[in-house]
């Protein structure tokens, strides 16, 4: 159990996803200009995040990886260079169920959400979390673990931004840094204060 | 294939400086952060993404014609993941030592959004010819930026380029003090706001309003 909440308490704050593997790095600039659509978007990439992980974690464990489908009499067989097409079909797939079963039975969530969800196929973090998951070898545990504490990571760092941009309305920032520019500032700010985690043993 | 000279260089120059995907559009900024602190991974990293946005154009662009448009996104998914898995096994094979640094990188060019843009934005309109190039010329303009990041930070952060030692840094008895923020990650984000912020000095007409 207590390895289970320092795998968490690591993939929030010191292997944030947004801030120390810099990943999901397009929306997360593009899409931080308010706290609420930040939020939306931190919720949507925690559920997906969640799912996606330990399913590509069982596909891994038990299809694609070397002397893994020893189950159906195939010990030799090692598919694993197959891996990146078949987690990006199922992340594909998992974030356009979770999109249908939404809009039929949480229409306000699917109304909240919005055109996020479908931009989450394509959000680093989300593949990135995957294959991590792949080169560390964790268990089916730790993945679920993992894919919850990366997804909460990465949901605080936009909001977290969001709220910095909403205040920095009122700053007087020079021509030709406004808007990407200071943003990409802001953001190496946010890293180096996540850096400071780093340090913590656990 | 007939195509206009002036036309195919303004598609591969003009991402390079007028229209960069990273500077202008932010596209595919994840990989630009992560592995910018060494020249070499940099250059791999770029030659790997040139390569697969010029192929992933030119093959969505020759079947453009026949992909039905409610499942488009997920045919381009699968041209541009098999095109990664045949660079990400090649880097295997021929550069390992570099591919293992790249770690999860390589793989993540599949969610890059230079690659997933260019093809909806270009390749689904245009010929084969044009969209390869056009590929070539965001490649290009990825690598630039890149290359530019990568060099700051080697040069200054350890005092070489490429791994050749150019500031002989002090623990081996040099007189450099090398800049231990430039090899962190963070510095990149300093490098590129900076990079956009001289870019954008220079071209006025990219400077976004208040």
């Amino acid at each position: 159990m207590e390895a289970y909440i320092s795998l968490f308490v690591r993939s929030v704050f010191i292997e944030n996803m947004a801030l120390s593997a810099f990943l999901g790095m397009c929306t997360f600039l593009a899409v931080s200009k308010k706290i609420q659509t930040a939020m939306g978007l931190g919720v949507a990439v925690i559920v997906v995040q969640a799912i996606t992980v330990p399913v590509n974690n069982l596909l891994f464990n038990y299809i694609l990886r070397e002397g893994a489908l020893d189950w159906a009499g195939l010990s030799q067989v090692d598919l694993s260079f197959l891996g990146l097409i078949c987690y990006i079909g199922v992340i594909a797939a998992i974030v356009q169920i979770l999109e249908m079963t939404l809009d039929k039975f949480f229409p306000a969530l699917y109304n909240a959400l919005g055109i996020f969800l479908p931009l989450i196929t394509v959000n680093c973090a989300i593949l990135g979390g995957t294959l991590f998951m792949v080169e560390r070898d964790y268990q089916f545990g730790e993945s679920v673990v993992y894919g919850l504490g990366s997804g909460f990571g990465w949901a605080l760092a936009i909001v977290a931004l969001a709220g910095i941009r909403e205040k920095m309305k009122y700053s007087d920032v020079p021509d030709g840094l406004r808007g990407l520019g200071i943003t990409f500032i802001t953001v190496g700010l946010m890293a180096l204060g996540f850096m400071s985690f780093t340090g913590v043993q656990l | 294939m007939a195509f206009d000279k002036a036309e195919a260089k303004s598609v591969i120059s003009s991402p390079i400086f007028d229209n960069n995907p990273i500077a202008l559009q932010v596209l595919g900024i994840c990989s630009a952060l992560a592995v910018t602190s060494k020249m070499d991974k940099a250059l791999v990293m770029s030659i790997a993404l040139t390569v697969v946005v010029a192929m992933s154009n030119l093959l969505i662009s020759l079947i453009r014609n026949h992909i039905p448009s409610s499942i488009r996104i997920i045919v381009q998914m699968t041209i541009i993941a098999s095109l990664v898995i045949v660079v990400d096994q090649v880097l295997k094979a021929y550069a390992y030592e570099i591919a293992k640094q790249l770690s999860v990188f390589v793989g993540l060019i599949i969610t890059n959004c230079i690659v997933m843009g260019r093809a909806e934005a270009y390749a689904m309109k245009n010929g084969p010819g044009m969209s390869f190039l056009d590929g070539i010329g965001n490649g290009l303009g990825y690598s630039a930026l890149l290359l530019a990041v990568g060099f700051i930070r080697e040069l200054f952060g350890s005092g070489s380029v490429f791994g050749y030692t150019i500031l002989e840094p002090i623990r081996d008895g040099g007189w450099y003090q090398t800049n231990g923020l430039l090899v962190l990650p963070p510095s990149a984000f300093f490098i590129i706001g900076l990079l956009i912020w001289a870019l954008r000095t220079w071209k006025k007409d990219q400077v976004e309003a208040a």
